[in-house]
């Protein structure tokens, strides 16, 4: 029986969180290991990180690394990077858009009093302007349940994870976009998404304020 | 005959430099689109071409394609430079973000002028001696020939001589400890289409100097006092 993909990170979201929601939707178990300490993590550097940096997944005898390397190969391994391709493009362009709203969302989360309000002023604007009518357009045009292929692809749960992030910061994101709204409203019924999203998955909440420093502390 | 691909950015290297590399090193002709004024990116944007109202843009195949990873990834894959398999390919993500993330600092130095030009440039150097340069001189130890993955030239091979020459401009000296490095750039730097992109005349674009600075600087929206804030977040809206 194959390994489950382990992943290394510290015990909060970050740029682990995408992983960990692409995992879930394919069904795929995985266990986690949690540095908690600057120390822990220089370790890790000085041994496994091949650029010195996490995220790191070590999945099928590779110690992976980089966002996108990994992100691509889960997808491709369970089939949720298209058939041809043309459709892994059309995914990647969408995956991508959504990682820069992820990206804004991130930098606002460690950012505090005007800074931290300017952000979310050019977050809300980005995300009502440029992002959501983007993924709007797209389903609109085909009239179909997911953004590419008629199957669930990478940008379809990479969409979702951030509408969900949108909205803890902007409650009222989705307003004005009826097919994104519906098109949340499916994936979050899709079963294995559906149990990332209950209480107990390895999903991670916000950080807090004391997170926020731990981790400061971790990466300093 | 298929319409040649038409790239959409300025004239300048920016995020579109590499995808001119790897065209090239794909022996695809290409044209180029070169956008001068905020009127004229704008009315790209009121035209509907921009999925998200950004540069580059790549028209190819019928697709009006943006985000750079995913255009870099569409030629690579088209032209036979992404690896056998999914695990060469997944090397090749591997080693392509890490000079991703390099060339992205690389392409801030002459905006670096907006801050303490040399500390910036001594940080850069750094990151590309220290971090990054040592993992692709141990892969090409490892592997025992001039290719990064597999048996053959790849996307990550034309992206690690692009990056090489760009440090170098920054640094002449920046291979002195990598000798496989040094190899490998004499290598690529002579397969027939990669020595016809170093010719003066082809579409490789010079490093930035005032002129397109300024220039950049009208067409773009830069956040002044945020370049280097975030050591691994480029707030630089390009």
């Amino acid at each position: 029986m194959a390994n489950k993909p382990i992943l290394h990170y510290f015990n909060g979201r970050g740029r682990m969180e995408s992983i960990r929601w692409l995992l879930a939707a394919a069904g795929v178990e995985f266990e986690e290991q949690f540095f908690e300490t600057k120390e822990e993590l220089q370790k890790l550097k000085a041994t496994v990180l091949l650029f010195q940096q996490v995220p790191m997944v070590e999945i099928d005898g590779m110690k992976l690394v980089q966002c996108r390397a990994i992100l691509h190969y889960i997808a491709e391994k369970h089939s949720l990077l298209g058939k041809d391709l043309k459709e892994r493009t059309l995914i990647i362009m969408y995956s991508e858009g959504t990682m820069e709203l992820m990206e804004l969302l991130m930098i606002y989360s460690v950012l505090t009093g005007e800074e931290q309000k300017q952000k979310l002023d050019e977050i809300t604007n980005k995300t009502k302007n440029r992002y959501f009518p983007a993924y709007e357009k797209v389903l609109k045009t085909h009239g179909q349940n997911f953004l590419v292929g008629n199957q669930m692809s990478l940008a379809d749960v990479q969409l979702i994870e951030t509408i969900l992030m949108v909205e803890e910061v902007i409650p009222d994101a989705l307003s004005g976009f009826p097919l994104l709204q519906a098109f949340k409203t499916r994936m979050s019924n899709i079963p294995t998404i559906k149990k990332f999203l209950a209480p107990g998955s390895k999903r991670k909440p916000v950080a807090d304020a004391k997170s926020l420093e731990n981790i400061r502390k971790i990466f300093s | 005959m298929a319409a040649k691909p038409i790239l959409y950015y300025f004239d300048g290297r920016g995020r579109m430099e590499s995808v001119r590399w790897l065209l090239a090193a794909a022996g695809v002709e290409f044209e180029e689109v070169l956008l001068e004024t905020a009127e004229e990116f704008d009315s790209l944007i009121k035209d509907g071409k921009l999925m998200y109202q950004q540069l580059p843009m790549v028209e190819i195949d019928g697709m009006k394609m943006v985000q750079t990873r995913a255009i870099l990834r569409y030629i690579a894959g088209k032209y036979n430079l992404y690896g056998k398999d999914l695990k060469e390919q997944v090397l090749i993500d591997m080693y392509t973000e890490g000079m991703k993330e390099l060339s992205d600092l690389f392409m801030l130095v002459p905006f670096a002028a907006l801050e303490d030009w040399e500390k910036s440039v001594k940080f850069i150097t750094e990151k590309a001696t220290q971090r990054f340069l040592p993992v692709y001189e141990k892969a090409l130890k490892d592997q025992g020939k001039n290719y990064l993955v597999g048996n053959q030239l790849s996307w990550a091979d034309v992206f690690l001589l692009e990056v090489i020459l760009m440090v170098e401009e920054c640094k002449s000296d920046a291979l002195s400890a990598f000798p496989k490095l040094q190899e490998f750039k004499a290598a690529i730097s002579k397969l027939p289409r990669i020595h016809k992109f170093l010719q003066p005349g082809s579409p490789r674009r010079p490093p930035m100097d005032e002129a397109g600075l300024e220039a950049a600087k009208k067409l773009f929206n830069l956040e002044k006092g945020l370049l280097f804030k975030y050591s691994t977040i480029v707030l630089v809206e390009l």
